[in-house]
């Protein structure tokens, strides 16, 4: 076991202020047990699940409450036992509604494991992923693809290299660090878990040099670890923590344009994501809940808290002292790529690893300035794209103009805009003009 | 009837939401502050044909940009401060003793013409001060060339004592005293030896601007030191002015290799005419130049290669070549950035695992 | 010779040649056109606008010409056009009535909801594409033009923080009904005059929490219409089939949704 520094970084990202101080030092709090908790039934990638309840059913924890509807999906357990009350919609962090099951809670919690594996090591690797998906888990990370696809990549795509991604590149965010410091035993164990199922050879843990006892911890708990497994320091940088980048800065390898990190035989995972793969496989417990840091400089308290899915943001804040003061934007993740919310009547899902409350100090707007061609952009995208071309394109409405500009390899990460001195919005005409791309092509399906 | 609102309403929008800090206006300011030196030594120099021109420049910038914004009925863009800067360097490029109309309508040219038509800030394909400028310089040739004798500046006859220079002096019109590369290339074209420049007393006029010229590209110090100010404020780069003025020393240094006594050395050609202040103020200008690293080095060496070649053809017409240079290259620009721009990650042709 | 002859027999030389080059090309090169489609595409009002489905008049004539498209396509033309062109072709033209384009949604900032402050791209998609849109009804018109800016004929302005089309200058292209990421514009006959100006599926209760004049379900206008208004959940839809002349429907309706166009000489209001 080593500790190497990474050999490459990417070229390009920037440095915010990350504001972490702010957090990062508040132990895990469990939050109360809510009264009532609106599961959403889409809390990952790809289809919503599909409720296998009814109102007025008893839902012990941990059962089975919607299963996955198809490849791309993953099922949804209770994460409290209580009473089914309603099938409703609700609104999601996106802006979108999905269908959400009501629970009331119950005063006496009754608890409902699915099987446990303690000798995984000797347990076939099908095995695995079937519990792994029917524990309902993804990719804790942001994105939240189902896990058990990331884990079972087609044959002709070897894995040889697992990267656990500790990079926590958001500013503000700090539930991945302290999940680090506070459960890096049960962190080792997933990884080693991922490992076995892939076939890998090699571990990586990658955590950026702004997180130092983070890294410390890492190195105690992946000690004695055998096989080639190294903590690698990679330099702060926003966004270190995205897979493509963070492959590169580990293994030197580029995920080709429209492909996968298989394709580069890498597979990377979220700290939290292997250990609620630990958590699933040695405890029996599906995913019900998660690390939240609800952090900003208009929330009373900051603190880090572990609260089940479902659980209302209002209940967060209430649980942190409540606003201080007057917060102009409420975001879901973090400053860089998280959602603004029109209110806080949104409820929290697997994904979601931060609830931020910025005061109008904190805020800039977007501007419908020109853009002056300074070029900051272009120098600060880790896709080596030129934002300011294609802004431009958008903005004229020339999306066959900014197709060839690779707008689609575009992953949302602000950078572009985070520098603009003209205060453009970039990421939103960059969506916009993907948007515009994708259904053009569902329509040119369509038509023969 | 409408429905209570809630008092505070949230702020949605799409993300990012930080922002570093910088702005348009921010930048603009720099450049301005970047300018403050030269301008000071322009004061002392010239007096109040500087503070003349200048005010008259920025004055007229400002208000022809006010007057075009309300005729397009589009929001004022006068606080993002680069009509200030347009003024300013506009007013740089001007001789001291020309009539004030032609600095107004050179301003209004600047400005309406070769920026507001366009769309404002950020559509100009060329630099709208150089624009101004070259307007000027094609209907107004005779004023435009004509420095008068400041009684600061006293080295006419640039090497002293030489017949040969006497010569070149009284082929220039009497009431008239040119530039260091006026003499040049007035020498260049009758065929007779190049004044000598390399005396090191010469050389520290150049420097700090005792020489004449346009009101704001005479003193190198006073423009060096605001260029290292918009360096360290990460303004500017330094890939343009640097290809810029390697390109030219290298150049000027090959041909003063091969003929001596037809060329004037390197270092000369650095400090004489309006190179630096094109260099660092000019060509760097953001809108006008490429937007890649590789692309600007590019738009550096063109400018270079132009500026030696207006200046040192011994057919041309022009003693000064910085400014067309500019402007031609601002023309290629489009064509630099689809050219030169960065690979897209993910498309190495050896992408595939190693 | 002197300069000016030289110039002369230079520059009117080379326009004699082009010249030559020109009748030489247009008598042995040309490319043989159906006559009629020229004279069809004059027919035609010459907008450009696409409506039809096609790219352009002429475009639209060739295809009539060669019997691929029917006649009656052009609305900016309207059934003028299409009669003229039917007779000049020899072709029954088919019966073609005059339509515009509406938005379905009358909750402007005077009486509807906005639930966050939007702050971004000045467009409708843009800002449905960021927490789902900054009006308190999702269905609602979100009111930032990206309908007026496609229109040919600027036909719709912004007014109170919602769209609305001036029957007068619609051509009922289509364009707008494209932009909406609501769906909210309807092609509709330009004869009709009564319309429930709501698009919102939601019950009554939650409309009036976001919006003063939404349609709240009562089906009080059911009942007056004589089965041309029906109720899609709880939201009333006119069916344009059918004649709608009862303005009681416009007085009696709670939430003042159902509104009648103003007279044709002024825009609808």
């Amino acid at each position: 076991m080593a500790t190497i520094p990474s050999p490459h970084t990417f070229r390009g990202g920037i440095h915010p202020a990350y504001n972490k101080a702010l957090a990062a030092a508040a132990p895990i709090r469990e939050l109360p047990l809510p009264a009532r908790l609106t599961v959403p039934m889409s809390q990952h990638l790809g289809a919503p699940a599909k409720p296998v309840v009814k109102v007025g059913d008893t839902v012990a924890g941990g059962q089975l409450i919607a299963e996955a509807a198809g490849f791309i999906s993953a099922p949804v357990h209770a994460p409290a036992a209580g009473k089914v009350v309603a099938l409703e919609e609700t609104l999601t962090a996106s802006g979108r509604t999905c269908a959400a099951v009501v629970i009331e809670t119950a005063p006496e919690q009754v608890w409902q494991p699915l099987p446990t594996f303690p000798e995984w090591r000797f347990t076939d690797a099908k095995q695995l992923i079937d519990h792994i998906g029917a524990a309902g888990v993804v990719g804790m990370g942001g994105a939240g693809f189902p896990t058990r696809v990331k884990l079972s990549p087609p044959s002709d795509k070897p894995i040889d290299t697992v990267i656990l991604n500790g990079a926590e590149c958001e500013p503000y965010l700090t539930s991945d660090h302290r999940m680090m410091l506070e459960h890096a035993a049960e962190i080792r164990i997933g990884a080693e878990i991922i490992r076995h199922i892939l076939g890998a050879r090699s571990l990586r843990i990658a955590i950026e040099d702004n997180k130092p006892d983070a890294i410390a911890a890492m190195e105690k708990a992946f000690q004695d670890t055998d096989g080639d497994v190294a903590v690698t320091v990679l330099r702060t940088s926003y966004p270190q923590g995205s897979e493509k980048q963070q492959i590169f800065s580990v293994t030197g390898r580029e995920v080709p344009r429209g492909g996968l990190p298989m394709d580069v035989g890498c597979v990377v995972e979220n700290v939290s994501t292997a250990f609620a793969v630990f958590d699933a496989v040695v405890n029996g417990r599906p995913l019900v809940r998660r690390v939240i840091t609800v952090t900003g400089d208009a929330i009373t308290q900051p603190a880090n808290l572990l609260a089940p899915c479902g659980t209302l943001y209002s209940d967060l804040v209430a649980a942190c002292g409540g606003m201080a003061g007057q917060a102009a934007k409420v975001i879901s993740g973090g400053p860089m790529m998280g959602f603004a919310v029109s209110s806080l009547a949104v409820p929290t899902g697997k994904t979601a690893s931060g609830l931020l409350l910025l005061s109008p100090k904190k805020i800039s707007d977007f501007s419908s300035q020109a853009c002056i061609a300074c070029g900051r952009c272009v120098d600060a995208c880790p896709m080596r794209l030129s934002p300011a071309e294609l802004s431009q394109c958008i903005e004229a409405d020339d999306i066959d103009g900014a197709e060839p500009l690779a707008l689609m390899d575009c992953i949302e990460c602000g950078s572009c805009a985070f520098v603009c001195p003209a205060r453009r919005p970039l990421v939103h005409h960059m969506r916009r003009g993907k948007t515009v791309v994708m259904a053009r092509r569902a329509a040119a399906k369509k038509t023969p | 009837m409408k429905p209570d609102a809630p008092s505070d309403l949230l702020i949605i929008s799409s993300s990012p939401h930080a922002h570093c800090g910088e702005s348009v206006t921010r930048i603009m300011l720099d450049v301005v502050i970047a300018l403050m030196p030269a301008f000071a030594m322009s004061l002392w120099l010239f007096q109040w044909q500087a503070l003349r021109l200048a005010g008259v420049c920025v004055a007229t910038c400002l208000l022809t940009e006010w007057l075009c914004r309300r005729a397009m009925r589009r929001a004022s863009s006068l606080s993002d401060g680069s009509a200030v800067i347009t003024g300013l360097l506009l007013a740089f490029n001007l001789p001291p003793a020309l009539p004030t109309w032609m600095a107004v309508a050179g301003s209004v040219f600047a400005i309406a013409v070769a920026k507001q038509v366009f769309g404002g800030l950020g559509y100009n394909p060329f630099n709208p001060a150089l624009a101004g400028r070259a307007f000027m310089l094609i209907s107004f040739t005779g004023a435009m060339t004509t420095w008068s004798r400041s009684p600061w500046i006293q080295k006419v006859a640039y090497a002293a004592g030489s017949a040969t220079t006497q010569a070149t002096e009284t082929a220039v019109d009497a009431l008239t005293a040119a530039t260091p590369l006026g003499f040049a290339k007035e020498a260049l074209k009758a065929g007779a030896p190049m004044p000598l420049f390399s005396d090191l007393g010469l050389l520290k006029d150049f420097f700090l601007g005792n020489v004449n010229g346009c009101i704001g590209e005479t003193s190198a110090a006073a423009l060096l030191l605001g260029a290292a100010y918009l360096l360290i404020r990460r303004v500017i780069t330094w890939h343009i002015p640097v290809a810029y003025l390697a390109t030219v020393f290298v150049y000027a240094a090959i041909l003063h290799l091969v003929m001596p006594g037809a060329s004037l050395p390197p270092h000369v050609h650095l400090l004489s005419g309006g190179l630096l202040l094109g260099a660092f103020f000019m060509a760097t200008d953001m809108v006008t130049s490429p937007l890649t690293r590789r692309g600007m080095l590019v738009f550096g060496v063109g400018c270079g290669v132009i500026t030696m070649l207006i200046r040192t053809v011994k057919t041309g017409a022009y003693p000064e070549g910085v400014s067309f240079a500019i402007l031609i290259m601002n023309a290629f620009t489009p064509l630099i950035n689809r050219a030169t721009r960065n690979r897209v990650f993910g498309t190495k042709k050896e992408c595939a695992r190693s | 010779m002197d300069p000016i002859t030289t110039s002369t027999l230079c520059i009117g030389g080379i326009g004699l040649a082009s010249a030559a080059a020109l009748a030489v090309a247009e008598k042995y090169l040309s490319v043989p056109q159906d006559p009629r489609i020229g004279k069809v595409t004059e027919m035609l009002p010459g907008a450009n606008c696409g409506g039809c489905g096609y790219a352009g008049c002429a475009d639209y004539a060739r295809a009539i010409v060669s019997g691929h498209a029917e006649c009656n396509l052009c609305a900016p033309g309207g059934p003028a056009c299409a009669q003229a062109i039917a007779a000049f072709l020899g072709r029954a033209a088919a019966a073609m009535e005059r339509r515009v384009a509406i938005v379905l949604c009358c909750g402007d900032d005077t009486e509807a909801l906005r639930r966050a402050a939007y702050n971004g791209i000045t467009d409708c998609s843009a800002a449905q594409a960021t927490a789902g849109g900054d009006k308190g009804c999702t269905y609602g018109c979100l009111g930032y033009g990206s309908c007026g800016r496609v229109c040919p004929v600027n036909a719709i302005r912004i007014v109170n923080g919602i769209a609305k089309v001036d029957k007068a200058l619609c051509i009922a292209c289509g364009k707008c009904v494209a932009a909406c990421p609501r769906k909210l514009i309807k092609l509709v006959p330009a004869a009709a005059e009564i319309h429930v100006l709501c698009s919102s599926k939601d019950k009554g209760p939650a409309v009036k929490k976001v919006c003063g004049t939404g349609c709240i379900g009562c089906r009080i206008c059911t009942k007056l219409a004589d089965g041309a208004i029906n109720m899609d959940g709880f939201l009333a839809v006119v069916d344009y089939a059918k004649p709608l002349t009862n303005e009681e429907t416009v007085a009696k309706c709670p939430g003042h949704c159902i509104r009648k166009d103003a007279p044709a000489s002024t825009p609808n209001s």
